[in-house]
């Protein structure tokens, strides 16, 4: 591998990057206006509001940039980048389609991916404490709770997945991926969904960032182009939760007709996932803390552990 | 008993199924909306009417509109008479910044000379500007539209039922005379028939 080979890859991972969070911003935009019987955006660009993110991207740029005065600076201003970066990283490693079509190929894939994924929500604690404002502090400890209570059956449904196909490395899992691991694995999906949105604090999970009641948490005191990098990391954790999904659950490149064409397959069930996020945002309400951390430890981690057992005990049984 | 989780589903659908169905969004300022009848959209002087009788101005519960006039003398009619006198209009204006749209003085006016126009577009920048004068006024007497038609079963309109009235008495009246005087004929002939009958009583 040349160092040519290498920045055309990151070129592309980067464009992807830059272009999916936003096309999946405009998605919402429209699904969720006409879920609600709007239209949603219909001016910027002309047809039908598709440069909207474009145009707001502009004001976020043209805002000012305001640190508070009792804030800690560098934290404060360190926090959405770390909140982003994460995002940007894991897209290298996962893999789009069949042999090398995959930014970087890690052989401990699964691990290094929820890893990195973990330190992304470092960004809103460190939003949240740093901001010097109690409603910042009470979203950020809510992340941090919300942390705690997610990442472990997370890990438990990915561990399925990983000892169905023994291997840790997300290409080596889509080798060894059968069609009948759809059903074999449906729980851990679910669980592995589920938990994803509530690590990005999406509805229904969103009461760390809950604006009806503690202002958007721990971005409360963000403005301009910091708040926007918070808004661009939660679209790009949906595309890498939902890219992770399809690779971990729905086979990825995996398809009918799926010569050569592996990743319109995985961009589709990219899409499709992206698509869920969006409609379970429109159609559930904001669970409260209580339900939250009650949902995490009384029925995702024993299902996940259910899944497990599972997993060992089909795994046994087919060798 | 509903299955565990039914309810999570129904709202999955509601919103599905909402996507697919068409928006109610008023696309206003690309499409016009569709008004219903005697919208109250602002008012219209039609000044020929106006008599400057100041009963709208008078009515009007927070003194938005200003009237001005003068009077003016005509020749007498007949030789040797009075002369007449009547009123001009010199102004007529309605400061829409002050005006609450209860249609009080369109109601109150007994010559039909202000109606209501659905005509909304006429926001200003000054609301100083927002007091108009009798052109614009009159401007606006051309987006009255015409009173929409009654509803089939409706009661029918007042100034017809007074008039079917009165024209119904009046036939009445003449069918009574015309038989009074059919009556009145036939006796006569009676009496001519039987001549001295009176005499033999």
């Amino acid at each position: 591998m040349d160092v040519l080979d290498v920045l055309w890859r990151l070129l592309a991972v980067l464009i992807a990057f830059l272009v999916l969070p936003l096309l999946v911003g405009q998605a919402e935009h429209k699904a969720m206006a006409h879920m609600q019987g709007r239209v949603g955006p219909m001016h910027a660009g002309g047809f039908h509001g598709w440069a909207q993110l474009v145009a707001d991207g502009v004001k976020f740029a043209q805002k000012e940039d305001i640190v508070p005065g009792g804030a800690d600076r560098r934290v404060f201003q360190l926090a959405p980048a770390v909140a982003l970066l994460p995002y940007l990283v894991v897209l290298i490693v996962i893999p789009v389609g069949d042999g090398d079509f995959v930014g970087q190929s890690v052989d401990a894939g699964i691990f290094f991916v929820l890893a990195v994924m973990g330190v992304g929500v470092l960004g809103s604690l460190m939003g949240g404490w740093a901001s010097a404002n109690k409603f910042s502090l009470l979203g950020g400890l809510r992340t941090a709770a919300q942390l705690m209570a997610y990442e472990l059956p997370m890990l438990l449904a990915a561990a399925s997945v990983a000892m169905a196909a023994g291997t840790l490395s997300l290409p080596g899992i889509l080798d060894a991926w059968q069609w009948w691991w759809l059903p074999w694995q449906i729980i851990g999906g679910l669980i592995f969904f589920t938990a994803g949105l509530a690590e990005l604090q999406r509805p229904p999970f969103d009461a760390p960032v809950a604006d009806s009641e503690i202002i958007f948490g721990a971005y409360t005191e963000y403005t301009g182009m910091r708040f926007a990098f918070f808004l661009l990391a939660e679209y790009a954790g949906i595309v890498v939760l939902s890219a992770l999904t399809a690779v971990l659950f729905l086979g990825g490149w995996h398809g009918p007709l799926a010569d050569g064409l592996g990743w319109v397959w995985m961009l589709l069930k990219t899409a499709g996932l992206a698509f869920v996020v969006i409609w379970l945002r429109v159609s559930y309400p904001r669970l409260r803390e209580d339900q939250i951390q009650r949902v995490a430890w009384t029925v995702l981690v024993p299902l996940a552990l259910l899944q497990i057992a599972l997993t060992g005990v089909v795994k046994v049984v087919i060798q | 008993m509903p299955v565990p989780g039914s309810g999570l589903a129904k709202g999955l659908a509601v919103t599905l199924r909402t996507m697919t169905r068409r928006s109610v969004t008023a696309h206003y300022p690309d499409v016009q909306p569709e008004l219903p009848p005697r919208s109250r959209g602002v008012i219209g002087l039609f000044e020929e009417n106006c008599t400057v009788c100041m009963l709208c101005a008078r009515e009007c519960p927070d003194w938005c509109i200003y009237i001005d006039s003068h009077k003016e003398t005509m020749p007498a009619a007949a030789p040797g008479g009075r002369e007449r006198s009547r009123n001009v209009l010199d102004r007529f204006a309605i400061d829409f910044a002050l005006c609450m749209y209860c249609g009080i003085c369109i109601d109150v006016c007994p010559f039909d000379a202000l109606f209501w126009s659905p005509e909304f577009e006429y926001a200003e920048t000054d609301i100083r500007d927002l007091t108009h004068e009798r052109d614009k006024l009159r401007d606006w007497m051309w987006t009255v539209p015409e009173p929409p038609a009654l509803d089939p079963a409706a009661e029918e309109p007042k100034e017809i039922a007074a008039a079917r009235k009165t024209a119904d008495k009046l036939a009445a009246q003449e069918a009574e005379q015309a038989e009074q005087g059919e009556q009145a004929e036939q006796t006569e002939q009676a009496d001519q028939a039987e001549p001295g009958r009176e005499g033999d009583a």
